[in-house]
């Protein structure tokens, strides 16, 4: 079994972003059982998606146990940290580093947060999602350019087939492009 | 054929393969993708709406299975108790085709106002209940409860709970059966209720629900794991909590009993796992249903066995239960060693309690309300729906939040022990048309002082924008005629009726201001759409040069796209609607379009 744990905040897209991955695993022959934040904390809140990927058809929880996750894609640093105890021994991290600050009080230390990342994770990648976000004309495609970094960490393939089919025609080549950047990040 | 699909387009696809041919429900989270994915995936033989409220939901379906229809009822657990009145009866007058009531509870609760049971409300109506475990047991149950509906004339309650609902997965599909329309409504002195046929069919009806208790007992999906166990020792289980079971469940532990109907209750099946066991771990979310049906076995059948769950304090009794929460237990029962993960400290984190989205013409109404009743001794009595983020800081507008339709009436009570006060009661469009209504006219009729302002976003927003009958637009995708707000309000006979766009924020005060003075029964309507049915106009920007850091604005409206790093403003351009609240409330001129760069 293969968990993977999508972190972000509410309205970053990590919703299309979990639903592409589970499909392109479905795809390639895997039972995916997977789950959603979906409703009142969707609206600026923390979401968690969490995917569990098999080789056959099981009885499982569709939520990730603490420590469960072979991988965490973090949409946002503090994110990243508050799932982390999600994460496996020895799991991988890919985390955007462009933040999202709170409308409560918090003095936000991106520094001190990548610090312990970087301390507390083995296999952690961190991505500026910014200039391809920007090559691609608009900052909602960073659920594409962090699932195009994430790629190579999955153990099965046919993501571009998979937007080609599930997204909306006219948002595809931006979405591709996306991945593109998101891969040579 | 194999799909990867929610759980609530699981239990959409099951009922449309059982024959479904009319299905009604009212949005709410965790339950509305079901009537979502039936319009998604109907035929041209299956009906589909989105009722008024729940109320009117079980009416219509309760109608067209009168005439043979399979019909199914979708709503949210609290949904349940507005529909209770028609529910309580129906379940003794029975229906003809059938009727499958799915209403999905909410453990946690993350998206409702309790955490009820929906189970309890079967054992009080005296239903069948299905509770399923997974996505794809959800799309195999409602076949099987549509068939125990038709089997038995009677209503059938579907209970799946958010993580079910949510929860996706590689569902196997099989072919879908034609929709069932029935031969049509044959009059009949049963379909009336008085006494005399509801006491005959009060016995008919314990009867059926006793032998239910031996036929469920060989129903495939409650069943016994691990009877080759020597294990004096066994686990209950349903719903969820029976899937974070398997996850740490071997059949070579011990015995494993899985309850898929909690009402009327497997008796057979459960006295068979109970037999020569000292103890019994029950798991479940929200009520110890299942753990009190076993404890009621126990004593009816003399059974010396130990029930352990919430009533022994062994399990939680609130909230969800989770993977480690369910292993922890079980560990516990079993004399196992808990593996727990190792926890580190994390740093401290920034809280983000959902908001009102960038550009909410929600903000605007209420800051506008604040701003006119600033200085003026007032109560804001609010509802259910987005506008109740309105509590959160800096806004602070929500005083009250019941359930919906209650912040008109409530305001009502208020006013009658606080005369010196000024009465607000916010209410959305959407629950406007669901159960405001009656608190207008309420009101009205008792001569009660209050301003009702009603948030018109054209949509129902929280739950995903469902049209409703302000809009125009059904679920078959029809244009109906509009149902005009004002034209209600006016036909009530209210007096003092002012419409606003709240962005236009000087006139808007101007008018609350005017409004609150007079007496009676006044109406403000602020009229704008959601930024989810609208096109955003291009955001704003700080102008370095004239912002002198003050902070009004990030401080005052709680906008997610307005925030301060270190003093310095700054807008997200990705999340600016360009809505203008901001601009308005700067000191300074600050805050500007494009032409400022």
């Amino acid at each position: 079994m293969f968990n993977i744990i999508i972190a972000g905040v509410g309205g970053q897209g990590t919703v299309l972003a979990s639903k592409i991955i589970c499909a392109a695993a479905v795809k390639s022959g895997k039972y995916v059982v997977s789950s959603e934040t979906i409703g009142m904390a969707q609206r600026g809140g923390s979401v968690v998606s969490h995917i569990r990927i098999n080789e056959e058809e099981v009885v499982c929880s569709p939520l990730i146990d603490a420590g469960g996750a072979d991988m965490i894609i973090a949409f946002e640093p503090a994110e990243g940290v508050r799932a982390l105890p999600f994460l496996k021994k020895g799991g991988r991290m890919v985390v955007a580093t462009g933040i999202i600050p709170p409308i409560t009080k918090y003095d936000y230390d991106k520094q001190k947060l990548f610090n312990f990342l970087a301390e507390n994770v083995t296999d952690l990648k961190l991505v500026d999602g910014a200039a391809v976000c920007e090559a691609c004309g608009s900052s909602r495609v960073l659920n594409m350019v962090l699932v195009g970094a994430a790629e190579k960490f999955l153990p099965f393939g046919g993501i571009e087939e998979t937007i080609k089919e599930s997204v909306k025609p006219k948002f595809v080549e931006m979405n591709l492009k996306a991945i593109e950047g998101g891969r040579k990040l | 054929m194999k799909k990867f699909l929610m759980g609530n387009e699981a239990i959409a696809r099951g009922a449309i393969a059982a024959g479904v041919s009319f299905v009604s429900g009212y949005p709410g989270t965790p339950s509305t993708e079901v009537l979502e994915s039936v319009a998604k995936f109907r035929t041209d033989d299956i009906y589909v709406e989105w009722s008024v409220n729940e109320k009117s939901a079980l009416e219509v379906a309760a109608g067209a299975a009168y005439a043979g229809a399979y019909t199914m009822v979708t709503m949210k657990q609290v949904g349940l108790n507005v529909a209770s009145d028609p529910l309580m009866s129906l379940a003794y007058v029975g229906i003809k085709g059938a009727m499958v009531i799915v209403v999905a509870d909410d453990p946690g609760p993350i998206s409702s106002q309790t955490e009820q049971d929906t189970r309890h409300f079967a054992q009080f109506a005296k239903l069948p209940v299905f509770d399923p475990s997974s996505a794809q047991e959800a799309y195999d149950m409602i076949g099987d409860a549509f068939e125990y509906s038709h089997r038995y004339q009677t209503p059938v309650i579907f209970r799946p709970t958010t993580r079910i609902c949510h929860g996706y997965a590689t569902i196997s599909l099989r072919e879908n059966g034609p929709a069932v329309k029935g031969d049509g409504f044959v009059k009949d002195s049963k379909w009336v209720i008085f006494p005399r046929l509801s006491y005959q069919n009060h016995i008919k009806i314990e009867k059926r629900n006793a032998d239910l208790t031996d036929i469920l007992s060989d129903y495939d999906k409650n069943m016994i794991r691990g009877r080759e166990s020597s294990c004096r020792k066994g686990i209950a289980a349903g719903g969820v909590s029976y899937a974070y079971a398997c996850d740490s469940y071997q059949d070579s532990d011990c015995k494993l009993l899985k309850i898929s109907t909690p009402h009327p209750f497997p008796e057979k099946l459960a006295v068979e796992f109970l037999n020569g066991l000292d103890e019994v771990l029950v798991l479940e979310e929200l009520d110890p249903v299942i753990e009190r049906e076993l404890l009621m076995i126990c004593g009816k059948y003399g059974l010396n066995v130990k029930i352990k769950g919430k009533l022994t304090g062994d399990v939680k009794n609130a909230g969800e239960n989770s993977v480690s929460s369910v292993a922890a237990a079980m560990d516990k029962l079993l004399g196992r060693e808990t593996v727990q993960a190792e926890q580190k400290e994390l740093p401290a984190l920034p809280v983000r309690p959902p908001v009102l989205c960038a550009g909410c013409p929600h903000r605007a109404s209420f800051y506008a309300v604040k701003r006119a009743m600033k200085g003026r001794k007032a109560v804001f009595s609010g509802d259910i729906g987005c506008y109740t983020l309105g509590n959160a800081m800096p806004l602070d507008m929500v005083d009250t939040c019941l359930c919906m339709g209650a912040g008109i009436t409530i305001a009502q009570g208020i006013h009658r022990m606080q005369p010196d006060t000024v009465n607000f009661a916010f209410v959305g469009d959407s629950t406007f048309f669901h159960t405001g209504i009656p608190g207008i006219v309420n009101a009205l009729y008792n001569g009660t002082d209050i301003v009702v302002a009603i948030l018109d976003n054209s949509t129902t927003a929280m739950t995903g924008n469902q049209p409703h009958p302000g809009t125009g637009m059904t679920m078959m995708g029809d244009i109906s005629e509009k149902i005009s707000i004002p034209d209600i309000i006016k036909a009530l006979g209210v007096k003092d009726l002012a419409i606003v766009d709240p962005f236009d924020f000087e006139a808007t005060c101007n008018t609350i201001k005017e409004l609150a003075d007079k007496s009676g029964v006044r109406v403000i309507i602020f009229k704008s759409p959601c930024i989810s049915v609208s096109k955003p106009k291009k955001a704003l920007h700080i102008d370095a040069t004239k912002c002198k850091k003050c902070g009004r604005c990030v401080k005052e409206i709680g906008c997610p796209a307005l925030f301060s790093i270190k003093g310095e403003i700054s807008i997200d351009k990705a999340l600016c609607t360009g809505c203008g609240l901001c601009k308005n409330l700067c000191n300074f001129g600050a805050i500007g379009g494009e032409e400022n760069v």
